[in-house]
């Protein structure tokens, strides 16, 4: 604390299929290295205590809150974030994904600051449950916290997106 | 207005940026800039403290630190207290804090000292290494404390009221007095706050090449932002521009202006010539933003046998925390729009407001009016207890009719406007709610449920919500040769999709394709003239604005279109960016009209060459029109002569656990009448996120403030905000339509309607399931187990005495 010069830490972080080397002090947090270093401020923060679920990213699959989370504890670890959901389809931009489609769907999102939180809490919830009930669909956001909806839209953008799920899959 | 997109659910177009994480809120710009600084805030950690001595030496030798600032570090217009934005007559006594505190601090977390430092964690570090000497003074903590001024906050305003203030129409004390029959209430409700996810932010940026200022503000408001900024740093006007990016909430808090760091901000990075950012966190926004609804009140009533209003005398004290930046906004409010839809024969309002060493109060979503619905609707649900009424019976009783339009109640208005409603249909409006919920319904519900020794009740709750107030918003449309449409109003957007919904509006003034219409909002280099986005205001203000610069635009492109096709401009009509003669396959795209609006001197490609001096015009006539412009532009604004009153009711029914006091909210309906609706997909979606916030503030929500000034429970951890587990299940909503007359689309807002009748409703279904009064505001689970308790037959008189318990 009291020292002048920080130790720094040569760090890769595997993040949406990319490597970047980025070199932090010990103590910055995966959500600040991730926004401030790497430049993908999708990742939101929104209470830096872990309650929140604005920056809730994916490790290796799982969900993961990113503020309560180092960048060197994060080595070797897969992450995705909002930026990694859309899926590629040859357009530059890519496709929405499930999810993704289903929160535009059916208004899930307001302001959009913990829109990310809910995306990617929500992947991997489908992942686990691909057919949740609306009870399971209540539970799967159920750490996530919205100013602005009234999570009503977002339970059906939850359940819209099993159905987008199992629409693309069969089209496949 | 015949039109396709108007009243339709248009998917929203910002959600593609915010679902891809492009959005772009204030701490997401300038990343990648290399020489961006930031900074952090040293806040009072006392509620009520004299600063004898600052020192800051440990902190200049820190590497990364850039910049250390305390008051005396400020000069000018800096170093003058911050703007107090509303005068009013009545605030007699108002006070406004320093950017950085001078001398004495009055609230735990007032800005102390100001760091910038290449990167926060650094910032921080100096912080927490400056050291104030304090002499630590007793802080006034609540209304109580406050009105027995034993203590006050400032030393001038020596029994803490800031402002008294009456209004009365008719003679309510005397009516009071000659009534059949009279009831007294005393009610109560506590803090409160907006709590977006996004706390506040701001980053500036000075370019030493254009000398100009470029500020980017998490706020609900550019222009006033702007105008503070050049004012308090000297700078002319043309100097500055403020841009509101993506904003992550507002809910009222974004709208008090400018904070410290606002200030200070844009002033470090003119001084140190590098951009400057300030990103709030969670614990600063607890304790160094803004709450609200913090009101104590006492109500007497006199009424007739059918339970009409004879008189209505009602005294509050409003808690106004230790600033007040924003005036009497709040109380006001309260005063006013406590009557509802209800048109008492007398009635007579006086508030206090008082000063309290807590966090300043601005308004939060409903803004007083949640108070003031509160409080009428407790008594009306009060006379219906007394007379043995139904509780829908004694409001209809007292119902504004539908052919009383406009109905004037011989009030002021917030915006010092005369208080008279526009139109609405309480009857049936009451007549939806009641279907909706089931409420001739209920007593057989109650009996089944009991039966399995349940216990439920059921709640309703009316109000009338005054939104699109003045003075005016203004827009700008430009369609380019390309046939795009650029739109510009000034007004800030935060959740509400502006850019799907005033698109609509567009699409079917101009008669153009909704993808070609592109709207910016809060920007002052597009639109320098405009107020905020606060008061449910945006819809009909910049809504009606943008139609009517819309239609400005339109009439031109008529105009020369009806010249290039040779015919009469009634004879024309616009879809999908094309005109043509009506019955006739001629036609002429916008995009061709725009260029032959402007006549040009030099080609730059195929669409210009049609344009240039050799192309265009008669040769006998000026190239550009004596009263006319060059560009397919129109401009607009509008002001209108007062506010348009949206209204609407919630029923709520809800169980409660016999043994634990748990509430239960078992079906919540909703009857919303804000006109018409421009997409009835966001309009629910702002109710649904209303009443979920009504959840929190009614059954959760307060701000746990020890009797040292220390809020206890800053942080997420202990704010209980609902989640998903907390709302209701579903909402039914079921929308009534009555047009405002006061503007070209009939429009009122619907921002805030949501969370206005919450507590009220909510206090009425616990009533009604408990079977006695519910007079405080919110109410925990253990709360209602005291009140249990107290009313029980076998209770002491100390237990009934007993206060309810302020924790969490």
């Amino acid at each position: 604390m009291t020292s002048q010069t920080e130790e720094l830490h040569d760090v890769r972080l595997h993040v949406n299929g990319t490597v970047h080397e980025v070199r932090v002090p010990a103590r910055r947090l995966l959500s600040d290295a991730l926004r401030h270093d790497l430049g993908l401020t999708g990742t939101h923060v929104g209470c830096e205590h872990g309650v929140c679920g604005a920056c809730t990213i994916l490790v290796d699959g799982s969900p993961m809150r990113a503020c309560l989370m180092f960048a060197v504890s994060a080595v070797d670890a897969e992450i995705t974030t909002v930026e990694g959901l859309t899926e590629s389809d040859g357009s530059a931009q890519g496709r929405l994904s499930p999810v993704q489609q289903g929160f535009s769907d059916c208004h899930g999102l307001q302001c959009g600051f913990c829109t990310p939180g809910f995306l990617t809490t929500i992947t991997a919830g489908l992942r686990d449950n691909p057919d949740p009930t609306e009870e399971e669909a209540r539970e799967m956001i159920a750490g996530n916290l919205c100013r602005c909806t009234g999570y009503q839209n977002i339970v059906k953008s939850v359940l819209r997106a099993a159905e987008i799920e199992r629409e693309r899959g069969e089209s496949a | 207005m015949t039109t396709k997109l108007f009243g339709t659910k248009v998917a929203r177009v910002e959600d593609q940026r915010f679902l891809r994480g492009q959005g772009r809120y204030v701490d997401d710009l300038l990343t990648d800039d290399p020489r961006l600084l930031h900074s952090a805030v040293l806040r009072s950690p006392h509620a009520h403290a004299r600063i004898l001595d600052i020192d800051v030496s440990d902190v200049l030798d820190l590497e990364g630190v850039v910049a250390v600032w305390t008051w005396d570090d400020l000069t000018g217009p800096m170093a003058e207290p911050l703007p107090l934005l509303i005068p009013h007559p009545a605030l007699t006594h108002g006070r406004t804090q320093y950017a950085l505190a001078r001398d004495e601090v009055n609230y735990v977390g007032e800005a102390i000292a100001f760091v910038v430092a290449v990167d926060r964690y650094v910032a921080e570090d100096a912080v927490s290494r400056i050291r104030v000497d304090y002499e630590y003074l007793e802080p006034v903590v609540g209304i109580p404390a406050a009105r027995a001024a034993q203590r006050t906050v400032h030393d001038d305003v020596p029994d803490n009221v800031g402002a008294r203030m009456t209004q009365e129409n008719g003679d309510a004390r005397a009516a009071i007095a000659d009534a059949p029959h009279t009831i007294t209430l005393e009610l109560d409700i506590e803090r409160s706050a907006c709590t977006p996810m996004e706390g506040r932010g701001t980053v500036a940026r000075w370019d030493p090449d254009t000398s100009r200022l470029t500020v980017w503000s998490s706020t609900q408001t550019s222009t006033g932002v702007r105008g503070c900024v050049a004012a308090k740093l000297g700078l002319d006007l043309a100097k500055v521009d403020v841009i509101t990016p993506d904003v992550g909430g507002g809910f009222g808090v974004k709208i008090n202006h400018p904070w410290p760091e606002e200030l200070l901000v844009p002033l470090a990075a003119m001084t140190l010539g590098r951009p400057v950012k300030f990103t709030e966190d969670r614990r600063e926004h607890f304790i160094s933003s803004a709450h609200e609804r913090a009101q104590q009140h006492h109500v007497e009533v006199g009424f007739d046998d059918d339970g009409r209003l004879l008189g209505l005398n009602v005294e509050f004290w409003h808690d106004h925390g230790a600033y007040t930046p924003y005036g009497l906004i709040v109380p006001i409010i309260t005063s006013t729009q406590l009557l509802g839809p209800y048109k008492p024969l007398n009635y007579r309002v006086s508030f206090e407001s008082l000063y309290t060493n807590t966090v300043i109060v601005t308004p939060y979503r409903g803004a007083g009016r949640p108070q003031g619905c509160f409080v009428m609707e407790r008594t009306m649900d009060a006379i219906a207890a007394y007379l043995g009424k139904d509780r829908t019976e004694v409001r209809s009783t007292n119902f504004i009719q539908p052919d009383e339009f406009p109905y004037e109640h011989g009030l002021i208005f917030q915006d010092g406007r005369e208080l008279t409603y526009d139109s609405g249909d309480y009857p049936a409006s009451l007549a939806k709610l009641k279907e909706l919920v089931g409420w001739d319904e209920f007593e057989d519900f109650r009996a089944e449920m009991a039966s399995q020794g349940r216990r439920v009740g059921i709640g309703l709750a009316c109000y009338v919500e005054g939104t699109g107030v003045g003075p005016y918003e203004g827009a700008h449309v430009h369609i380019e040769t390309s046939g795009k449409v650029k739109v510009a109003t000034g007004l800030t957007t935060q959740g509400q999709g502006h850019q799907t919904a005033f698109a609509q509006i567009v699409a079917d003034t101009l008669g153009v394709r909704f993808e070609n219409v592109e709207i910016t909002t809060g920007d002052t280099r597009k639109m320098p003239y405009a107020v905020g986005t606060f008061a449910s205001r945006a819809a009909v203000m910049s809504g009606s604005a943008i139609h009517l610069a819309a239609l400005r635009a339109k009439e031109k492109a008529l105009r020369i279109a009806a010249e290039a096709l040779e015919a009469a401009e009634d004879d024309l009509e616009i879809k999908d960016g094309v005109v043509s003669v009506k019955g006739t396959d001629a036609s002429i795209d916008l995009g061709t009209v725009a260029v032959l609006s402007n006549p040009l001197r030099y080609a730059f490609d195929e669409a210009s060459k049609a344009a240039t001096q050799f192309s265009v015009g008669d040769p006998g006539k000026p190239p550009v029109d004596e009263d006319d412009e060059p560009g397919l532009e129109g401009k607009d604004f509008y002001s209108p002569e007062r506010s348009t009153f949206a209204n609407g009711m919630h029923a709520v029914i809800v169980e409660t656990d016999p043994d634990t006091a748990e509430i239960t909210i078992l079906k919540y309906a909703v009857v919303h009448d804000c006109g018409h609706l421009i997409n009835p997909m966001i309009v629910e979606g702002q109710i649904h996120g209303g009443v979920a916030q009504g959840v929190g503030g009614a059954l959760y929500e307060r701000m746990a403030y020890d009797e040292s000034g220390q809020l206890l429970n800053a942080s997420f951890m202990d704010f209980l905000m609902p989640y998903v587990t907390e709302v209701p299940t579903t909402i039914d909503i079921d929308h009534l339509e009555t047009p405002s007359p006061l503007n070209p689309l009939g429009i009122k807002g619907a921002g805030e309607a949501g969370v206005i009748p919450s507590a009220a409703v909510f206090a009425a279904a616990i009533e009604d399931a408990e079977g006695f009064p519910i007079t405080a505001m919110p109410i925990s689970p253990s709360e209602l187990f005291d009140l249990r308790l107290a009313h029980a037959p076998e209770a002491t008189p100390t237990a009934a005495a007993a206060p309810a318990p302020t924790g969490t």
